[in-house]
C-alpha cells in the first residue's frame, strides 16, 4: 500500500513535470523556460550559494510568522470556540482579516510599521492566522457533546476535559486550519518581499524577471513550493505521531 | 464474564443505594419530569422503562449529576447528589469513547481523572479489559473494534472505577441483536458477582424484564411512575429458562399493554 502511494506520487510528478517540459519547448511563451532548464537554474543556484543566502533572508519572516499564527491562532481559536462572548469579540476580526485584500493593505501596514522584519511578519500573521483562528474556534465548538458529558461523569476537570478531550478531539481541524494557514503563510512570506522590499527569494524573483533570465525565477518559485509541500508533509507527520487513533485510514500516505 | 446460573436474589429488606425525591425537570415550558420519587434497592438492576420521550434518560443524568433536577433532589447512601461522583459510573449509550485513545488508555481514563499513576491505572485497567472479554485489544483503537466490542470498552471504564452505582444509559440498543443477548447474560452475571447497584434505562420491554430485579416503568408528558414491578420466580432458573417462563411473558405482556396507548 506505502509503496504504491510513492508510486502514485512519482508517477503524478513525472506527469506533472513532463507537461512542463513540452510547455516549455512548444513554447507556449517567451517567457515561459522548460523543466531542464529551470531545474539547471536551480542547482547552479544552490551551488554558487545563491539560494542559501535567500533562504536565510525568507525564512526569518516566515518562520517567525508562520510560528506566531500556529500558536496565538490555535489559543485564540481555543478561546473563541470555548466562549461565546470571546466570539462575538474576536471572530469578526479574523472574518475580516480572512477576506481583505492584503496586497492593497500592505503601503498601509508599510506606513505604520517601515519596511523591516515587522512589516513582513505581520504580512505572513495576516495571510496566515484567520483560517487557523477559525478552523480551530469551529472545530471546538464541534466537540461531540456525549464526550465532554463522558468527561463529567468520570470526574474530569473543565481544564482536564479542554485538554483531554476537546483538543484531541478538534484536532484533524486543526490541523487542517494549520496546513491551510502554513501554506498561505507561504505565500505571505513572498508577497512581502515581492511588494515590501525586494529581498531573499522574492529578490531572485524580482532580479530574474528584470534581466529576463526566465529559469531563475522559475527555480525560485518551484523551490518556494517545493518548500512548502515538503513541511505540510512533515506537518502530516507530526499529527499521524500524535493522535494516531483519529487516522481512519484518510492519512495513509 | 463467565455465563453463570443465576442464584435466588434476595429482595426484601434491600435498603435504597440510591433514591430520588419529587425531582422535577422543565426545560422551558416543557414538563420533562413532574414530581417523580424512586428508590434503588442495593446490590440489585432497576432498570427504567418507558416510551421514547418520557424523561428517562433524563431522569438518569440528574442522578448522575450531568444535569441538575428543577427541584428535587437525590440521594447516594444518604448524601445528596451535588454533580458526579466517584460513587457512581455512567455507561454511554453512544459508548463515547475517545477514538485517538487505545482501549487501554480509554479504559483507564475515569482513573486518570482521579490521579493515579499510570503504571497502576493501567494494571487495573488491564484488569477489566480482561473480565470484558476484550483481553488482547489493549492497544487497538475504537475504529478497529465492533459496536459490541465498544461497548465493552465502554463497560470495562465504568466497571475499573471501582463506583458503587453503575448508571447505564440504554447501553445495548446500538448493538445488533445477537452481542444484545450475549450482553444482557452476562450483566445479570455481573449483577451476581460484583456488589453494585445497577440502575439501567432502556426502551426495550424484553431487555427490561429479562435484566432487572426491579423495573419502574415511566409514563411520559411529564414523566411520572406508572408502576413498579418486581420480577419474583424465573430469576432463579437459570438464564436459558427466563425467556419461556410464563411469569416472564406475563410481565412482558403487561408492560405492553400499559404501554401501548402511548405510543403513536
Amino acid at each position: 500500500m506505502a509503496n504504491r502511494a510513492l508510486y502514485l506520487k512519482f508517477l503524478s510528478a513525472v506527469l506533472l513535470f513532463g507537461a512542463w517540459e513540452v510547455a516549455g519547448r512548444i513554447p507556449v511563451s517567451f517567457a515561459f523556460p522548460t523543466f531542464l532548464e529551470s531545474m539547471g537554474a536551480l542547482f547552479r543556484m544552490i551551488g554558487d550559494g545563491t539560494m542559501a543566502t535567500a533562504y536565510a533572508e525568507t525564512l526569518r519572516p516566515l518562520v517567525v510568522g508562520v510560528a506566531i499564527s500556529a500558536f496565538l491562532g490555535i489559543a485564540i481559536g481555543l478561546w473563541v470556540g470555548l466562549s461565546s462572548f470571546f466570539e462575538w469579540l474576536f471572530s469578526p476580526i479574523f472574518i475580516v482579516m480572512q477576506a481583505a485584500p492584503l496586497a492593497a493593505l500592505i503601503p498601509l501596514l508599510v506606513l505604520a510599521y517601515g519596511i523591516g522584519l515587522t512589516s513582513k511578519v505581520l504580512v505572513v500573521c495576516i495571510m496566515a492566522m484567520p483560517v487557523i483562528v477559525l478552523n480551530t474556534a469551529g472545530a471546538v465548538r464541534n466537540t461531540p457533546e456525549s464526550m465532554k458529558e463522558m468527561g463529567k461523569a468520570f470526574l474530569a476537570t473543565d481544564l482536564a476535559i479542554i485538554l483531554k478531550i476537546v483538543i484531541p478531539a478538534a484536532s484533524p481541524v486543526i490541523f487542517a486550519g494549520l496546513r491551510l494557514g502554513i501554506s498561505a503563510g507561504f505565500i505571505g512570506a513572498i508577497l512581502a518581499e515581492l511588494k515590501i522590499t525586494p529581498t531573499g527569494v522574492g529578490d531572485i524573483i524580482t532580479y530574474s524577471r528584470s534581466i529576463a533570465d526566465y529559469p531563475s525565477m522559475y527555480a525560485a518559485i518551484f523551490s518556494i513550493i517545493l518548500l512548502a509541500v515538503l513541511f505540510l508533509n512533515l506537518l502530516e507527520k507530526i499529527e499521524t505521531v500524535l493522535f494516531k487513533g483519529n487516522q481512519r485510514g484518510y492519512v495513509s500516505d | 464474564m463467565a455465563m453463570s446460573q443465576i442464584d435466588p436474589v434476595v429482595i426484601d429488606n434491600a435498603e435504597s443505594a440510591v433514591s430520588t425525591r419529587n425531582i422535577s425537570k422543565n426545560y422551558g415550558d416543557v414538563e420533562a419530569l413532574r414530581d417523580l420519587s424512586l428508590e434503588f434497592p442495593r446490590g440489585q438492576l432497576t432498570s427504567l422503562l418507558g416510551p421514547s420521550g418520557c424523561g428517562k434518560t433524563t431522569l438518569l443524568k440528574i442522578i448522575a449529576g450531568l444535569l441538575e433536577p428543577t427541584s428535587g433532589e437525590v440521594e447516594v447512601n444518604g448524601k445528596t447528589v451535588t454533580g458526579p461522583g466517584p460513587d457512581r459510573a455512567f455507561v454511554f449509550q453512544d459508548f463515547a469513547l475517545l477514538p485517538w485513545a487505545s482501549v487501554i488508555r480509554n479504559v483507564a481514563f475515569g482513573l486518570e481523572m482521579r490521579g493515579m499513576g499510570k503504571s497502576e491505572r493501567e494494571d487495573i485497567a488491564a484488569k477489566y479489559i480482561k473480565e470484558v472479554g476484550l483481553g488482547g485489544f489493549e492497544h487497538s483503537y475504537p475504529h478497529e473494534l465492533s459496536g459490541g466490542m465498544r461497548q465493552r470498552v465502554g463497560l470495562a471504564r465504568a466497571l475499573s472505577v471501582d463506583a458503587e452505582v453503575l448508571l447505564m444509559d440504554e447501553p445495548f440498543s446500538a448493538v445488533d441483536e445477537q452481542t444484545r443477548r450475549k450482553f444482557q447474560e452476562d450483566l445479570l452475571a455481573l449483577v451476581q458477582n460484583e456488589n453494585k447497584t445497577f440502575i439501567f434505562v432502556t426502551h426495550s420491554i424484553e431487555e427490561a424484564v429479562y435484566v432487572s430485579d426491579q423495573i419502574a416503568l415511566l409514563l411520559p408528558r411529564p414523566s411520572r411512575v406508572h408502576e413498579i414491578i418486581r420480577p419474583s420466580n424465573f430469576r432463579s432458573k437459570g438464564v436459558d429458562n427466563i425467556r419461556r417462563d410464563p411469569e416472564y411473558l406475563d410481565i412482558v405482556d403487561e408492560i405492553w399493554a400499559s404501554l401501548r396507548t402511548y405510543v403513536e
